[in-house]
């Protein structure tokens, strides 16, 4: 008999199939993974306890280097809970901006996603075609908010500033080509005979351990779990939008990939129909001890200048209470846990990251699979470090 | 038969745990539970496999510190059930020196999630497989999210040219952490909006 020896083997932090800087200490059992253990932390900023000591209003940015492919969808999950403590309504044509710039996220996400994850099992062209796509829509950033990825352009009450029509206009000529984009990204991917060896029948996920391992958003879906919280406990004007909810079979890599891909064309849908229903109006609540004054106002109005100066020395105060407030971030339930104890700096802020929990699940999911199908669960898995180490 | 609305789950609740909730309350639409320590397996256990309430999804563990209490320290388990399309929270209160019975038996994601409480409050879990800090470095002295704890922690790191080696050194701030208090004693006056609401009234 031969003496066969478990081999240790360290897979990052630097690598670039670890999307980021994962340590991924893996046993090998020749080339079959026997056991996962990932170390994660290397990105931790602390920013639970950073926003412990800033105001409500300067809390926001942090939002946007979580999972800084997707920056507004965590930027409204916090707007969302302080508004909840709040109770303030925001305006209409807010919510709708809101929407637009969320489901830009979402398609920024899963483009870097699909791409990378091809990317990871060999195939260059992909991410090379969705990463201009990828610059455009951060254009659409940048004209919005000023800044490319870390746009802190929502706020409590509303969004910072209103979008012009030239870049609506462009928002809704990119919706007419972008859908070419994708059928050009699925000729290259679908059908193809190497990204579905490397996919089909890969980390696969039952139904019940998606339950158990605190899954959300793809990876609940693609196992065939119709939950998506747009639908089902929606916020904002999802209720008032048409759109789908698309769901894998076999709850492996290639139904995540697929997953992704159509959810893309249900945001484009969604962009479309919100540009079509955009109201006029105000853009964030009108109440002045929430949302600071127009610029022209300080000039003429003392009490104006009086609002602006404690807006942004005290910040506003936020009634005493917690709560939780989840949004269908492109990774998942992305959810805020926020404490206030009536003052104007939150007294905690948890904030629950999809990733985390789908990181955690990685020893289940690679556990008797080869080495090589390490980097294609990994990226079907969606993961940021931004968020999972916060 | 699913649960319609969150009152209903709030009268199941208490009607199926009776003495083992200690008060339960909904606020902001959000069904807050509140037990005792040694209740938790027992609770959870029951919202987990009750036909009813079916919480088959724990969304988070979140600790809280409140060191001027005396059961210093607050945790709360969210969950999520997909049938009855509702939340809930339950909150166990605690003291510094307490261990909490682990979860993971239960819900195998609270592994990490009892593991980031334990790294940033201290807390200790019972019965649980790995209880390793998770965040925070290797090495790692405290716990940061205890109040207690300075925003700016007690070592900074750098890379040493000379030793070619990454140092960990006190942290030396050219300016210390500025936290200006700028809440007013000031509450503002309730009379305007009174006045604006007969207004309203009148028109």
């Amino acid at each position: 008999m031969k003496k066969t020896k478990t081999l240790n083997l360290n897979f990052g932090p630097q690598h670039p199939a670890a999307h980021g800087v994962l340590r991924l200490i893996l046993k090998l059992d020749g080339e079959v993974v026997e056991e996962a253990d990932p170390h994660i932390g290397l990105l931790h900023r602390g920013t639970e306890k950073l926003i412990e000591h800033k105001t409500y209003t300067q809390a926001l940015p942090y939002f946007d280097r979580l999972d800084y492919v997707a920056p507004m969808n965590q930027e409204h999950a916090f707007a969302l809970a302080t508004e909840k403590l709040l109770k303030i309504e925001v305006p209409i044509r807010a919510k709708y901006i809101r929407v637009i710039f969320c489901e830009i996220g979402r398609i920024l996400s899963h483009i870097l996603n699909v791409t990378t994850q091809a990317l990871d099992v060999g195939a260059l062209t992909p991410s090379l075609w969705g990463f201009e796509e990828r610059e455009t829509l951060m254009t659409f950033y940048e004209r919005a908010s000023g800044s490319r990825l870390h746009a802190n352009y929502f706020r409590t009450g509303g969004v910072h500033q209103d979008l012009p029509q030239k870049l609506l206009d462009d928002i809704g000529k990119f919706c007419q080509t972008f859908p070419k984009i994708i059928d050009d990204l699925e000729n290259l991917l679908t059908d193809n005979r190497i990204f579905k060896q490397r996919n089909v029948d890969i980390g696969i996920v039952t139904k019940k351990d998606a339950m158990d391992h605190s899954f959300s958003g793809v990876m609940l879906r693609g196992s065939g779990i119709v939950w998506d919280l747009r639908k089902s406990q929606p916020y904002e004007c999802y209720k008032d939008l048409d759109f789908k909810i698309p769901v894998g079979k076999n709850g492996d890599c290639y139904d995540r990939y697929l997953c992704r891909i159509e959810e893309m064309r249900e945001s484009v849908k969604i962009i479309k129909q919100c540009l079509d229903k955009l109201p006029k109006g105000p853009i964030k609540t009108i109440d002045n001890k929430i949302s600071p004054p127009k610029r022209e106002d300080l000039k003429n109005s003392m009490e104006a200048l009086i609002h602006h100066f404690k807006l942004f020395t005290e910040g506003f105060r936020v009634p005493a209470g917690n709560v939780y407030s989840a949004v269908e971030a492109p990774k998942g339930e992305f959810g805020v846990y926020l404490i206030s104890d009536g003052s104007n700096k939150p007294y905690r802020c948890k904030i629950r990251a999809p990733g985390f929990s789908h990181l955690q699940a990685m020893d289940y999911l690679i556990r008797g699979h080869m080495l090589a199908d390490v980097p294609a669960v990994l990226g079907s898995l969606d993961i940021v470090f931004g968020e999972v180490d916060r | 038969m699913a649960i319609k609305n969150i009152s209903e789950l709030e009268k199941i609740v208490n009607s199926e745990l009776t003495s083992k909730v200690d008060n339960s309350s909904i606020i902001y639409d959000e069904l807050l539970i509140e037990i005792k320590v040694e209740e938790l397996i027992n609770v959870i256990n029951f919202l987990k496999s009750n036909d009813l309430c079916k919480f088959r999804q724990l969304i988070d563990v979140v600790g809280i510190d409140y060191p001027e209490e005396e059961k210093r320290f607050n945790l709360i388990y969210l969950f999520l059930s997909h049938e009855n399309n509702l939340r809930i929270k339950i909150s166990i209160k605690f003291e510094i020196t307490e261990q909490i019975p682990s979860i993971t038996k239960i819900f195998p994601s609270a592994n990490w999630m009892e593991r980031e409480v334990f790294d940033m409050y201290g807390i200790k879990f019972k019965n649980h497989p790995d209880l390793r800090r998770i965040l925070t470095d290797y090495n790692f002295k405290g716990h940061p999210l205890r109040k207690d704890f300075p925003l700016t922690g007690f070592n900074e790191v750098r890379y040493s040219e000379k030793d070619k080696k990454v140092v960990y050194e006190p942290v030396k701030l050219e300016q210390n952490y500025r936290n200006f208090d700028f809440s007013s004693p000031w509450e503002g006056t309730k009379y305007i909006k009174e006045i604006q609401n007969k207004k309203n009234e009148k028109n």
